[in-house]
């Protein structure tokens, strides 16, 4: 099972370059969705089947691959933005800049003192390139909803890391990280609508104007 | 259960705290109004005849108790301690605390003050009660989550009137300056913990340290409580702070919370077996050049309450010298000069915790009265605020230590030590007698100064012609103090017993030697012939007024035909002369415009004494590091994303560091 595990992980590594390389605001948030039903589906081939692993991957899977990106499509049409301008690091940079974190993750992971059994599993990478993409999101894009899908994606970088760390996942620990997860949109989307209220943009680099001087 | 309580004066002193601490909320929840203010009044009356009575027999019957707490934070356990030294300090607090509420009453009474008057009652009560937990607190992190309730309640005090910038400068450099003394505090504590494995304080003389540790704590110790008890060069955030608060918490600032620092002195002292002689003599020094620089700064101000401000630092400058003097008295084996240093130190305390906060409660009604704190555009309120002139001529009589007050009780002491044990060992004792005189003789000045240019004379302006006497909630705790001064003048043996039971606490030699060379009924003989002899002469000159009446005309004026008021001495030209004498310690600024021309316009001359310290070197050095830290600034530019990218580095970075 471990061989399909690791084509999803290299699926989702694919998906960090779609985000990485796309302007359009609804093709970023089909593939985070999209990414996040491949990690939903991700515990139920590593772990043994029980019915509180059903739950667990519906709860994911709905969480990840439908609230949450119909949440943010809504914003999006709401705030009438199709397109991401004039990004700070471009499509072409981001991407390469996305390769070499890439790179750099499988790097890390293999120096990383880690258990004998997680040795020459994908999951680490993935996990730290996953994390670096959605970095690189949050630091390149200028509209504030960009910014969530950068978010979002290293929620999912840091998901993919403790799909590793629990053997069997206790319930609370990821009903605590979606809370998590919904709580960073929420305040995001506060954050946008106060953003486009008062600056009549969603354009982050304006909040330069609210450092003390 | 209940009478078990109350047979235990320590717990009713803990209620009594209690009751400080929370005697201003019901002003936060009730309406806006008088009624609040009211209650918390009489909460801090109730408080303090509670816990004075049970205080002094607790000091007189020389009893100790403890109360270990298991709080639950990872400080290990800590302590209350009733030991004498807290107790002596706990006096004042509840002394200053009530009358300073009966006096806000009048001087700051929520019905004019609907803003500002709630909160600043809160916080007197909070301040209070965070004083008294420092006193009784027994272990390093007790004492400063006290010290640090005192200290922002102190700089919520001192902002009511935060639409002046004045002010809010003052209470920033106040705010800074205390943190930089609890910087020491923390290295002290934290030493502490280290050599005695635990944050409970050592007992009693059981710490016996080699040079290095012992040097740290000394100095640590210096540095933080050094800083609040307003000893120079720590004093720089001292005058400001004073002038600019409402002048009953400048009272409780000044003739309580100063003290703390010099608590916390005594405390750490006390630890101490056996202290190094350098201790005593660099606090002695310190101590004087404190009260001389102090005091010689206090003759050439111009404002009313910076002038008293600068008083303290002499006062307290006297204190810590009588301190240095009873440790050096330790340590050569002379229980003489230990007691008269200790006790002279500790009655001077008392002392000063009665007459500063009279004298400021005197200010806050002049400021009442007229609306300015300038000494110059004052004069002839002695007619307008009778009361108020007798009870500041009481204060400043008292404060220049002469008799029959209590101020030259506790200075003859002083005095005592250093002009009776100049001798063999320690010869350059000395020379600390001309010091004290000429603090003496320039305290003169300045208070001369002080009463009479605001007392004295013609009014130098419509505000002061207009003045008019301050009601009876603030002068009924002035009356107080002032008679209280008076007792201490006339029967110094009251508050000498009350300082006796300390003494074996800080310096046990002292505690062996009781007893002065003079019997103390001497002091009640000389100023109560004194008095008698004062209202006798004034009672004849009254008389004779009567028998012969006198025609009031306007002074003459040299032939001159239309002198105003303004032709009189003002506090700036009586302080002139002086101020030239020590124009090497404190500097003026003069700004004429010289009348030129055939036809001169209006020439006008100013005068503004200078915070040296302050404004020359400390503010000069910290727009140094402001410069060096602009560049640091850049990196904070509100860019998000840039930001996040100093996140992302860091991460890189501890990735890379990993390995």
């Amino acid at each position: 099972m471990t061989a399909l595990a690791d084509q999803l992980l290299v699926l989702c590594l694919l998906l960090n370059f779609a985000v990485l390389g796309t302007s359009r605001l609804a093709f970023s948030v089909r593939a985070v969705a999209l990414q996040g039903v491949v990690l939903g589906v991700l515990p139920a081939l590593v772990h043994p089947f029980s019915w509180h692993l059903v739950a667990i991957v519906a709860g994911i899977i709905l969480v990840k691959g439908a609230a949450i990106p119909i949440l943010i499509v809504r914003a999006i049409l709401k705030a009438d933005i199709q397109r991401e301008f004039e990004p700070f690091i471009g499509y072409i940079p981001s991407l390469v800049l996305g390769a070499i974190f890439t790179a750099l993750a499988f790097i890390f992971a293999s120096r990383l003192p880690l258990a004998p059994e997680h040795e020459g599993l994908l999951f680490v990478p993935a996990s730290l390139a996953t994390l670096m993409c959605g970095f690189l999101v949050l630091m390149g894009r200028r509209k504030a909803i960009s910014q969530v899908i950068g978010y979002l994606l290293m929620e999912n970088g840091i998901f993919i890391f403790g799909l590793l760390l629990a053997e069997a996942m206790p319930v609370m620990v990821e009903a605590g990280a979606l809370l998590d997860l919904l709580v960073g949109v929420f305040v995001m989307g506060i954050v946008i609508n106060h953003i486009s209220r008062e600056f009549s943009s969603l354009d982050t680099s304006r909040l330069s104007t609210l450092r003390e001087e | 259960m209940f009478d078990s309580l109350l047979q235990d004066p320590s717990l009713v002193v803990l209620g009594a705290v209690l009751l400080a601490a929370l005697s201003g909320v019901p002003g936060l929840l009730l309406r806006p109004g008088e009624s609040g203010q009211k209650l918390a009044s009489l909460l801090a009356v109730a408080a303090s005849a509670l816990a004075l009575p049970a205080l002094i027999s607790l000091l007189v019957a020389g009893k100790t108790s403890r109360y270990v707490f298991n709080w639950g934070l990872p400080f290990g356990p800590t302590e209350l301690s009733f030991d004498p030294l807290s107790l002596l300090f706990l006096i004042p607090i509840f002394l200053v605390f009530p009358l300073g509420s009966l006096y806000a009453l009048g001087y700051w009474p929520n019905a004019s003050r609907p803003s500002t008057g709630p909160s600043l009652t809160f916080f007197y009560g909070l301040l209070s009660a965070s004083m008294a937990l420092v006193v009784l607190a027994h272990s390093g992190p007790l004492l400063l989550m006290a010290w640090e309730v005192m200290a922002l309640s102190g700089f919520f005090l001192l902002l009511p009137e935060h639409e002046s910038a004045e002010v809010r400068g003052a209470a920033t450099v106040y705010l800074v300056a205390s943190h930089v003394g609890v910087a020491g505090l923390f290295v002290l504590f934290s030493e502490l913990r280290m050599v005695t494995g635990s944050f409970l304080f050592p007992e009693t003389g059981s710490l016996a340290l080699a040079g290095g540790a012992a040097t740290v704590v000394f100095l640590a110790a210096l540095v933080g409580f050094g800083s609040k008890a307003g000893l120079m060069p720590l004093h720089i955030w001292l005058p400001a702070a004073h002038a600019n608060a409402p002048s009953h918490v400048s009272a409780l600032l000044s003739g309580v919370m100063l003290k703390m620092g010099i608590y916390g002195l005594l405390r750490v002292l006390s630890f101490f077996g056996e202290r190094p002689l350098w201790w005593g003599g660099t606090i002695l020094v310190l101590g004087l050049v404190s009260a001389l620089l102090g005091i010689a700064i206090a003759a050439v101000q111009k404002d009313f309450k910076r002038l008293l401000a600068y008083s303290s630092i002499e006062n307290l400058g006297l204190i810590a010298a009588g301190i240095g003097m009873a440790l050096i008295g330790q340590e050569t084996g002379n229980p003489r000069l230990a007691y008269l240093g200790l006790a002279g130190a500790l009655f001077h305390l008392l002392n000063h915790s009665l007459f500063k906060p009279l004298l400021f409660f005197c200010a806050g009604s002049v400021l009442h009265a007229t609306g300015t704190r300038d000494l110059d555009l004052m004069g002839g309120l002695g007619k307008r605020l009778p009361r108020t002139a007798l009870l500041s001529l009481v204060g400043a009589v008292a404060i220049c230590g002469l008799p029959p007050f209590n101020g030259f009780a506790s200075e003859f002491l002083l005095y005592l030590g250093f002009l009776g044990e100049a001798r063999a060992p320690l010869p350059y004792l000395g020379l600390g007698v001309p010091v004290l005189a000429l603090v003496g003789g320039v305290a003169a000045i300045s208070f001369v100064k002080l009463y009479g240019i605001t007392f004295l004379g013609a009014p130098r302006s419509e505000a002061a012609a207009h003045g008019h006497e301050a009601p009876a909630a603030m002068l009924f705790p002035m009356a107080v103090l002032g008679v209280l001064c008076l007792l201490g003048g006339l029967c110094p043996v009251l508050f000498l017993t009350l300082v006796q039971p300390v003494l074996a606490t800080v310096v046990p030699q002292a505690a062996g030697f009781a007893g002065l060379p003079y019997s103390l009924l001497w002091f009640a003989a000389a100023g109560g012939v004194l008095l008698v002899l004062a209202l006798g002469l004034s009672w004849l000159l009254r008389r004779r007024q009567q028998v012969l009446p006198a025609e009031t005309g306007p002074t003459w004026g040299c032939g001159y035909l239309a002198p105003t008021p303004r032709m009189e001495y003002t506090g700036s030209s009586f302080g002139l002369l002086f101020g030239s004498f020590s124009s090497g310690v404190v500097r003026t600024r003069t700004s004429t415009r010289a009348p030129r021309g055939l036809v001169p316009g209006a020439a006008r001359a100013g005068y503004l004494p200078e915070e040296t310290l302050l404004e020359r070197l400390i503010l000069p050095a910290l727009g140094l590091v402001g410069i060096a830290f602009r560049y640091l600034r850049r990196v904070q530019h509100g860019e998000v994303h840039l930001y996040i990218i100093y996140i992302f580095i860091t991460l890189l970075a501890l990735m890379l560091w990993v390995r």
